[in-house]
């Protein structure tokens, strides 16, 4: 259960402001790890990605929300050197980034993960972890000939592995294969295996997307201790509930830009964010009658269908009545 | 009278430099495709390139086989840079593309009339293994082999192409349990996922490619050291066969490639065998003519039936047999 204390406990835990300026999209901070400027990407006509400026806090979770089609992953892809934007540029750290190939950019310590998890799974999940590992020699094709250039290396790497693997639980699972693991497994370990070259920014790309709400917890625990052991983190998410537990600061896109950024309270209550970019009725939950007949009044579709609502949620009152045990479940 | 004699002789297909050569050819394979995923359709080009630099640089300039030998692994490494710079960075199908391709160009450019003074045109070129028999241990006489007699020449090729194979098994067997086989083996599965983790994955492939090429230009070598260049050995067909050996034994595996090729040659030797039987005996309604290609159906259904039930070959491990293609 630390995983729960853990999270109750950080907001509260940073105090340092992130900006000092009044909130607007493309904000200063006050220490910004990433700073992009003027970042498009076209394909064809359209335009997924027009970012105009956008700074990321040091030290902080950033979350990046938005609709689907919102040009998230693709800015992702653009900042990590997957794809190439038709123009911009932004620094890491205050080096240069633009143009910088993707493994370059892992290397110098900002590190992603994707959407559709990227385990591998013919290697076994120890062998996984080596894979994030940094500064080994036997990478080499010449050197690789000869273990004893690299197993004093290999068997650190081990120890570091089997550290993170225990950290995240799946210290168990180490010689299966990573095919075996379950997807939320997969997550975790995919989460692992970039902490195992010791990033400064690390980049998740909907690590909640598929994970049982059980396991959620444990990624939200273990998101938060990402930040306490000193990094960075940017993460984009669609549980609107998960960002206002753990980041620290939302930035908002829709159609390619920054739409809006602030304080998770701040941007989760402004109505103009809420109505364009999370939909209407992003509280209301659709799997209730009542849900149902709220949207279905609003939107105006025939009245039968409304009525044929109402008559079912009369129906299931006088049940919640004669069987009191189900009240309120459903 | 049928002719049995083909059973023998099966035995003696076990150690011919032919296995040998396709032994080491699907060996390099397997660093392609099974260990790195590189879809390559175009090992008998690599052959071919390695067999053309050495014979050419043996005979035509007088080369000692060292310097041979280094002409032709040169050869294949500026081969393998030659395909692998401009379609590396593109997905796995425009390798296989560009490498069934590229192997068939060079058949038909070394058989152009221009080249004939350099290449022997279709006639292929004779004599390179002047220098490979000078180094002959060997005392000049007859060793017999089961039913099979052979020159100390034979012996010899024979000797040196097992050593190679023993020692491509242990090079490729390191190579894939260093840290080097495991980015391989992670780009086999998902490219983007090892270049996230700050590898180059483009320099791995390349280098996985020149590897395998290598060891195709090693097999090409013992392939026509007790023969002759053919160009015609190193069409399309070798490299199916090639496919077949490497599947059959474990894409995956390192002693795969070499078992399947023992393997695939004795039943190749056997089928044929059997069919000339059965022909000759009116079992089978075919002729002459019509027996020879029969062994290539056969390994075309082996092909499929290998694809289909046993993807992992006879050594691989089931769990990391891969058709992602």
């Amino acid at each position: 259960m630390s995983d729960e204390t853990a999270f109750a406990q950080a907001p509260a835990a940073d105090a340092a402001p992130i900006v000092t300026e009044p909130i607007r999209p493309g904000v200063p901070k006050v220490d910004p790890i990433l700073i992009a400027d003027g970042v498009t990407r076209q394909f064809g006509g359209n335009t997924a990605v027009d970012v105009e400026h956008v700074e990321i806090p040091r030290g902080k979770i950033t979350a990046l929300i938005g609709p689907n089609g919102a040009g998230k992953t693709t800015f992702f892809n653009l900042l990590t050197g997957f794809d190439r934007p038709n123009a911009g540029t932004w620094t890491f750290d205050g080096s240069d980034l633009a143009g910088v190939p993707a493994y370059k950019v892992a290397r110098r310590g900002m590190v992603r993960t994707f959407q559709l998890t990227k385990s591998l799974g013919l290697l076994s999940v120890l062998e996984n972890m080596r894979l994030g590992a940094t500064g080994q020699l036997g990478e080499r094709f010449l050197p690789s000939l000869m273990p004893f250039l690299w197993s004093r290396r290999e068997s650190e790497i081990t120890d570091k592995a089997m550290e993170l693997l225990a950290r995240f639980k799946l210290d168990t699972k180490a010689s299966d294969y990573a095919a075996s693991l379950s997807g939320g497994q997969r997550k975790l370990l995919e989460m692992a295996r970039a902490l195992m070259s010791d990033p400064t920014l690390v980049m998740l790309d909907e690590p909640m997307a598929g994970v049982n709400p059980a396991l959620t917890q444990s990624l939200l625990g273990h998101i938060l201790g990402l930040k306490d052991s000193g990094m960075t983190v940017l993460f984009v998410e669609h549980d609107m509930h998960m960002v206002q537990t753990i980041a620290d600061w939302v930035i908002v896109m829709a159609e390619g830009k920054v739409v809006a950024e602030g304080y998770p309270r701040e941007v989760m209550a402004d109505q103009a964010v809420i109505d364009a970019y999370l939909g209407a009725h992003h509280d209301t939950d659709l799997g209730t009658l009542t849900g149902q007949l709220a949207i279905a009044e609003e939107v105006g579709i025939s009245d039968e269908l409304i009525e044929q609502i109402e008559e079912e949620l009369e129906e299931e009152a006088e049940e919640e009545t004669e069987d009191a045990t189900e009240g309120g479940s459903k | 009278m049928l002719d049995w004699t083909f059973l023998p002789l099966t035995l003696n297909q076990i150690i011919s430099p032919q296995t040998i050569a396709f032994a080491l050819a699907a060996l390099g394979l397997s660093v392609h495709f099974g260990f790195t995923g590189l879809l390559n359709f175009g090992q008998a080009g690599f052959m071919s390139v390695g067999a053309y630099f050495f014979a050419i640089t043996a005979t035509r300039f007088g080369f000692p086989l060292w310097a041979s030998i280094l002409a032709a692994l040169i050869g294949a490494t500026a081969f393998a840079f030659l395909l692998g710079i401009p379609t590396l960075r593109l997905r796995a199908d425009y390798l296989s593309i560009v490498t069934i391709a590229a192997a068939e160009i060079i058949r038909y450019t070394v058989q152009t009339p221009d080249l004939t003074a350099f290449t022997g045109g279709s006639d292929g070129i004779n004599g390179a293994e002047a220098g490979f028999e000078k180094l002959n241990p060997f005392p000049d006489r007859v060793y017999k082999i089961g039913v099979v007699p052979y020159t100390n020449d034979d012996i010899w090729v024979i000797v040196v192409g097992w050593v190679l194979v023993a020692l491509a098994a242990l090079f490729v067997w390191q190579l894939m349990r260093s840290p080097w086989g495991r980015i391989v083996k992670g780009i086999r599965e998902d490219e983007d996922a090892v270049r996230s983790l700050g590898k180059n994955v483009y320099a791995f492939k390349l280098q996985a490619l020149i590897i395998g090429g290598i060891l195709g230009t090693l097999g090409a070598i013992i392939n026509i050291i007790p023969t002759s260049l053919q160009p015609n050995n190193y069409g399309t067909q070798t490299t199916f066969f090639l496919w077949t050996i490497m599947l059959l034994g474990g894409a995956t595996t390192v002693l795969g490639p070499i078992i399947g090729s023992i393997i695939f040659w004795v039943v190749l030797n056997l089928s044929d065998g059997f069919i000339g039987i059965l022909a000759a005996t009116h079992v089978l309604p075919l002729s002459q003519v019509q027996q020879g290609p029969v062994r290539f159906i056969i390994v075309g259904i082996a092909l499929m039936l290998l694809v289909i039930f046993r993807p992992q070959g006879i050594f691989g491990k089931k769990k990391e047999a891969h058709f992602s293609v």
